[in-house]
């Protein structure tokens, strides 16, 4: 189970097949079903947020190969190994009520939040119905009127963009209930902007969830390069607010945890940081091997496969069969096949018939100053 | 006489209380904004007004930005004061990235009005009188307004925050006690249109915010020295520029001065010069001539501070070349 480094291992989308045809020897025998309302709600909770982490992997691992045969311009950054952390973020999140503001390794979660297969399949194929039109690509897709934020580039910014939506419902009085949440890596976590919007929501005591995917490179460049404190988490007490650590490669712990910091936002609790600790198992991006990830690390705990260890915890717990975990997986490739078939037929953008306009007022439009 | 008391930081407050008064969406964000009434007292009494929409923020230019432009996602019209326009270089990537490029991105516009108190005053020395148009237009996305009358601060800020798009609100710091008028009304300009603000047929001055009032001084020098009319436009707007006013002042003087009070390099007098000479080349008399502040940080003593932008007298001596050429 350990050392999964994506360069090693099978392709992606071969894993959740792997996985459960060797889990049936360990879990032949199954605890017997007498489920309280908990218990159910946990299941329902741990089956959903599975499915997206099945769907960011597989919905990935098709962005991958489809990267290697030059069908994407452009770069394809995975999430591979921190499907666990996204997807228990975007299940605890609804659409159109809560705000979510993903990040680079987080198609899991964008899948738990109701992302379609089609609108990622669009944006990294540059289809002009895509939502961002080919006009910016990747990761780098939202539908803010539905609370679901574009992210920029810039690592931090996304966390006072964030709170700023919290802090209009809060004006307009519409702030009961919801929460904002968005994603950073360890690195990340060194910006100003993202102290400065961490600082802000804390000002503000808004329901903000931050969760941070300290998964121990920032590109190329170790944590210790990167932060003196002992842990990131230890920071949060420095900015008052909730901290919680997490083992970001148990799909139970950070269902768990995540989705607890989650409810704590939403019940009026402040703002909550989660660091996840973790490895991510690819390199930065699809064209990086990441190859300065030393030995040690590949073969540590933290390295472990959360999709691998996931299906164990599903199947151990009784709350799915490897069949089911089966199905799951062939939906979704279908769904991911699917999706993309679509986007490959697609028109791309036109530069003849492209507006060429930033601003959204026709009077404000000056033009390229060509004469 | 008329009584002349309505200042150019009144209009903006004013602007701010109407804004506020007359639309809930609207609610300002900036430092020490609250019951202090802000660095400069533009928001002065506001928050007892309205205390859930006059918001002290902490000294994080980035994340007010970035917050701001989360609320204008929202469906809010957020202002946001700058303390100083010379700290908005701490939110320039929120500006720049974020805030302007997010209508092509997505599609939904960010109407987010960011109050820059703008340009030197003496003794404020570097870091206190910055003029930052010329940065913020440059980038696609943005709308850059430099209003130079206490009318047009009013209603400048007002449209600016009416506004489905980003504005940056370049205010300057020394008209805000000096200016005075009798009225907050004027003539309701939209933003994108110059103004005539002195009537010549020899040269033509364009010039915007206070370096408006330094062109009309000069004029008027130049007047009682040799009988010279001078033309002076006040562009009111950065972005979008106003070429077809300029071009058509040009048309009558065939001279051109392009003034501003930013560094030298590039910038809003670069553009009109590129702008005339590109479209209209044909109806200069003379090359056009551009005058700057120097290529130095802005300085902190009044002697230097003086002599590093430009006066009446350095505007007289390039006008006097121009005319002469
Ligand atoms: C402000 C900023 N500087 C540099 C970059 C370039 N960059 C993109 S991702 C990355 C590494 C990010 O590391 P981390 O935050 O740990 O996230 P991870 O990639 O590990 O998920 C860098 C340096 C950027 N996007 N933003
Ligand atoms: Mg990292």
């Amino acid at each position: 189970m350990n050392g999964v480094w994506q360069g090693e291992a099978k392709i992606n989308a071969e894993i959740p097949l792997l996985i459960s045809q060797r889990l049936i020897k360990h879990c032949s025998v199954l605890p017997s079903p007498t489920l309280t309302d908990a218990d159910l709600q946990t299941k329902d909770q741990l089956r959903t947020i599975y499915r997206a982490m099945l769907g960011g992997r597989l919905m990935e691992a098709k962005l991958s190969s489809l990267y290697k045969a030059g069908k994407i311009v452009g770069g394809v950054y995975l999430g591979t190994g921190q499907e666990a952390v996204s997807a228990s973020l975007g299940c605890s999140l609804t659409m159109g009520r809560d705000v979510y503001s993903p990040l680079i390794r987080d198609q899991a979660g964008r899948t738990g939040f109701g992302e379609p297969f089609l609108d990622c399949a669009r944006t990294y194929l540059g289809s002009a119905a895509g939502p961002m039109r080919g006009r910016d690509g990747n990761i780098h897709r939202g539908n803010p009127a539905e609370g679901y934020l574009a992210m920029i580039s810039h690592l931090g910014t996304s966390v006072s963009a964030v709170a700023g939506v919290l802090l209009a419902r809060r004006i307009k009085g519409e702030l009961e209930g919801c929460v904002g949440a968005t994603c950073i890596g360890d690195g990340g976590t060194s910006t100003g902007a993202f102290h400065e919007g961490l600082n802000l929501a804390a000002v503000e005591k808004l329901p903000l969830v931050v969760i941070i995917a300290d998964n121990q490179f920032a590109y190329s460049t170790p944590s210790d390069r990167q932060f003196a404190c002992r842990d990131l988490s230890a920071r949060a007490e420095g900015y008052g607010v909730k901290g919680h650590e997490v083992d970001g490669t148990s799909l139970e712990d950070c269902a768990r945890v995540i989705g607890g910091a989650v409810e704590a936002a939403r019940e009026g609790g402040g703002p909550q940081l989660v660091v996840a600790k973790l490895l991510r198992l690819s390199g930065h991006g699809e064209h990086d091997d990441g190859s300065y990830v030393p030995q040690e690390l590949r073969q540590s705990l933290l390295a472990r496969d959360c999709v691998e260890l996931g299906a164990e915890q599903l199947i151990a717990a009784g709350h799915a069969t490897r069949e089911e975990i089966t199905q799951w997986s062939s939906e979704l490739r279908d769904a991911v096949q699917e999706a993309v078939a679509i986007a490959t037929q697609e028109a791309a953008p036109d530069a003849r018939t492209e507006d060429w306009f930033a601003l959204s007022t026709p009077s404000m439009r000056e033009g390229d100053y060509e004469s | 006489m008329i009584a002349s008391d309505v200042t150019y930081i009144d209009a903006i407050r004013e602007a701010q209380a109407d804004l506020l008064r007359e639309d809930e969406r609207v609610f300002l964000y900036g430092q020490d904004i609250g019951k202090f009434g802000g660095a400069f007292k533009a928001t002065k009494g506001l928050q007892e007004a309205y205390p859930d929409r006059v918001i002290d923020s902490p000294i994080s230019e980035d994340a007010m930005v970035g917050m701001a432009i989360g609320a204008a996602i929202e469906g809010m019209r957020p202002i946001v004061e700058m303390q100083f326009a010379d700290f908005s270089s701490v939110a320039f990537n929120q500006l720049v990235n974020h805030a302007g490029t997010h209508y092509y991105r997505t599609g939904v516009p960010i109407p987010i009005t960011v109050r820059m108190p703008s340009g030197g005053t003496p003794g404020s020395g570097p870091f206190h009188s910055q003029s930052m148009e010329a940065i913020y237009a440059h980038y696609p996305g943005l709308v850059v307004v430099t209003p130079a009358t206490v009318s047009d601060a009013y209603s400048m800020l007002k449209q600016s925050v009416e506004l489905d798009d980003p504005v940056i609100f370049c205010e300057h710091k020394f008209l805000y006690r000096w200016l005075k008028s009798d009225s907050l009304e004027g003539d309701d300009l939209p933003i994108g249109k110059a103004r005539i603000a002195r009537h010549g047929k020899h040269a033509t001055v364009v010039a915007y915010s206070a370096m408006v009032h330094e062109a009309v001084r000069a004029a008027d020098i130049l007047k009682e020295e040799g009988g010279w009319d001078v033309e002076v436009v006040d562009l009111r707007s950065v972005k979008p520029l106003d070429t077809d006013t300029v071009i058509a002042s040009v048309a009558r003087t065939g001279r051109l001065l392009a003034l501003g009070e930013a560094f030298p390099w590039g910038g809003v007098t670069a553009e009109v010069i590129s702008r005339v000479c590109t479209e209209a080349f044909h109806l200069l008399d003379a090359p056009p001539q551009r005058l700057n502040a120097r290529d130095t940080p802005v300085p902190y003593h009044p002697n230097l501070w003086a002599a590093h932008r430009p006066t009446p007298e350095s505007i007289c001596a390039s006008l006097r070349h121009l005319l002469t050429y």
